[in-house]
């Protein structure tokens, strides 16, 4: 039987619709809009065309942070997929401490970043940090990291001796130290995810490899790998979007994006543009482009994923 | 046995990873816990320590903090309460003068002074009001919503929940700037409205509240609507008493996703007494720059009420964030 209903449905829409209309829809669109303008904080602005996007393509800061920001995700997102990936596959082997180990690997993504971003700010400190004194255990000299405006290349290969060219130093070592924690933070999400994908792998699979003598190694990356890539096509994706919105640690840990704007992330350039210089339609013609980015890498991920899912 | 070698070394792996996710947090604990000029010394790493010299001269043990060489004897000036030189000996035995190091004294006045030195009650305060009120809002919508999108037909309803949730899929820092353009026509910059009103919708929880209600027997509602039940009671009286557990489940993710969140609140807010947590910590972090000692305790004490409800509700959070991948 079909029921009948009262009340409008559109009424019990209405809350969340309007909601989403003026604090989602309409920032979009404006967004878009500003970003033709020469805007600033007060009043409106004038219409400049695309001069704010022909600006951009001249602004060697915006490339700049473009470059951190790529060395930021093609660095944090194979890391955590492989950490992430070993420290499931391997919880999925225990029984013993494994909802311990479930905690502790998930404490940092609960905690704020704010929080945590302090704590690495000092961890990372030149004279007192942890990193150092870690280091200091291997007869490692102290780095600079968060002031150590150097590539991590250039300064590998120079201590053994070797100079390289420019272009492939490497993301500073400051950056490094923001690609670390950052792997850290988001390190317990993606075991958790892996996690529950390691649980849809039928058991008899293994007992199959088992009796036809293949090793654990063996059985890693004949079953494993390829039955969980599902999985790891959703973190790689996940991981990919959420590390290219990076804001919190370059505010908190760096000196405005320094030393000499090898930290400068693309959210933190948007930041700075928008609310520093105040230049809301250059902000907003940035904030687009990385729209574009990751509207695309969603619309990827959308057409893969038929593809991948078994 | 070769199973045992295996097992061992997954522990291992398991231990030296686990070590890598906590001492931070550890870190942040002991050093909020010693004094500015212990950590300064770097003496110990991560048990707080006093470290200070003695010298006996075998009649008594005289508590100094300043000693210098000079060749096979000590120099030795003794030391009052505030650290002014009262005495000085020279030509000290070497062997008279011995470095203590005493375990442990824990400054748990560190969190008291951070907690002090700027207005972090009025932080936490702010930060309780919004998240909760937020939260209420978020409950209110995605119940409604989800009922419509999960128990109703009606045209458009295809084309408005593809258009709810593609605007999922745009991160925050994309409207940012424009978001903050619109608070400024509508002069809500600087008030509670502009941290709580935008955040009163989220999309992922009318997702989650649509599949539960999915998920539902039909018969049951037929039953209801039978009975006489009109549509809001339904949900009120029936689908409401079933959906604890998701509620539960939203409003944990909820909290800690406001708890947590810093980039808006950073940028809509600009008066002291509106800050919340996040954000006058990270002004604290300007502020009390070298204080590292007062910066761990404050980062501290932000984490605990997060840290509480994590531990609460572990096992929920993580079976959650496995089967939905749940992002905040």
């Amino acid at each position: 039987m079909k029921t009948k209903w009262k009340a409008s449905p559109y009424l019990y829409i209405l809350p969340a619709f309007v909601l989403l209309l003026s604090f989602r829809l309409m920032p979009i669109v404006m967004s878009f809009v500003i970003s033709f303008y020469k805007w600033t904080i007060v009043g409106t602005g004038d219409f400049i065309g695309f001069e704010n996007y022909v600006r951009m393509m001249h602004d060697a800061k915006f490339w700049q942070s473009m470059t951190n920001t790529f060395w930021m995700v093609i660095m944090v997102v194979p890391a955590s997929i492989i950490f992430s990936l070993l420290f499931a596959v391997l919880l999925n082997q225990i029984k013993a401490f494994k909802s311990m180990f479930r905690i502790v690997y998930f404490l940092p993504f609960v905690t704020s970043l704010v929080a945590v971003s302090i704590v690495w700010k000092i961890i990372f400190n030149e004279q007192t940090g942890l990193a150092n004194t870690f280091l200091g255990l291997f007869g490692i000299q102290p780095q600079g990291w968060l002031s150590e405006a150097r590539g991590i290349f250039e300064i590998f290969f120079t201590s053994i001796g070797i100079s390289i060219p420019k272009w492939i130093a490497g993301p500073s070592q400051a950056l490094f130290a923001i690609i670390i924690m950052t792997i850290w933070k988001g390190l317990g999400y993606n075991t958790i995810i892996y996690l529950a994908g390691l649980q849809n792998i039928p058991k008899d699979y293994y007992e199959a490899a088992e009796i036809d003598g293949a090793g654990r190694f063996k059985q890693f990356f004949k079953i494993t790998l390829p039955l969980v890539s599902p999985t790891t096509f959703y973190v790689l994706m996940m991981t990919t979007i959420v590390t290219f919105q990076a804001f919190a640690q370059i505010y908190l840990m760096t000196d405005k994006g320094g030393p000499s704007g090898t930290t400068n992330l693309i959210v933190y350039y948007i930041y700075q543009k928008g609310f520093d210089a105040q230049d809301m339609g250059y902000a907003s013609a940035v904030a687009l482009v990385l729209f574009i980015i990751i509207l695309s890498l969603t619309l990827l991920q959308k057409r893969l994923e038929k593809h991948v899912n078994y | 046995m070769n199973e045992k070698i295996a097992k061992t070394a997954i522990y291992a792996v398991l231990v030296a990873c686990g070590l890598f996710m906590i001492v931070p947090f550890v870190w942040m604990i002991s050093t909020s816990l010693m004094t500015q000029s212990e950590f300064n010394k770097h003496d110990s790493v991560f048990i707080p320590k006093e470290t200070y010299s003695v010298w006996n001269d075998g009649a008594v043990q005289k508590r100094i903090i300043h000693v210098t060489d000079e060749g096979d004897s000590s120099v030795v000036h003794i030391l009052n309460k505030e650290l002014r030189i009262v005495q000085e000996y020279v030509k000290v035995p070497k062997s008279q003068v011995s470095v203590i190091r005493k375990v442990p004294s824990l400054h748990w006045e560190n969190y008291k002074k951070a907690f002090t030195k700027v207005p972090f009650a009025t932080y936490f305060a702010n930060t309780l009001f919004v998240s909760i009120v937020s939260l209420i809002g978020v409950l209110i919508t995605a119940m409604l919503s989800a009922y419509a999108f999960s128990r109703m037909e009606f045209r458009g309803k295809e084309f408005l929940f593809v258009l709810f949730i593609s605007m999922m899929m745009v991160p925050e820092p994309i409207y940012l700037i424009s978001s903050y353009v619109l608070l400024d026509k509508i002069n809500w910059l600087d008030t509670y409205q502009a941290l709580i009103v935008p955040w009163c919708v989220n999309i992922f929880t009318i997702f989650l509240f649509r599949q539960h209600f999915k998920s539902l027997p039909k018969e049951l509602f037929d039953a209801a609507a039978i009975d006489g039940c009109s549509t809001f009671g339904l949900l009120w009286r029936i689908i409401l008493p079933l959906s604890k557990p998701i509620i539960a489940t939203a409003s944990i993710f909820s909290l800690i996703g406001s708890w947590n969140s810093f980039m808006w609140p950073l940028v809509m807010t600009n008066r002291p007494s509106l800050r919340v947590l996040q954000v006058g910590l990270s002004y604290f972090n300007q502020e009390a720059s070298t204080q590292t000692t007062l910066l761990m305790a404050a980062s501290a004490f932000s984490i605990i009420p997060i840290l509480i409800l994590f531990f609460l509700a572990q096992k929920q959070i993580i079976a959650s964030t496995a089967k939905t991948g749940m992002k905040d």
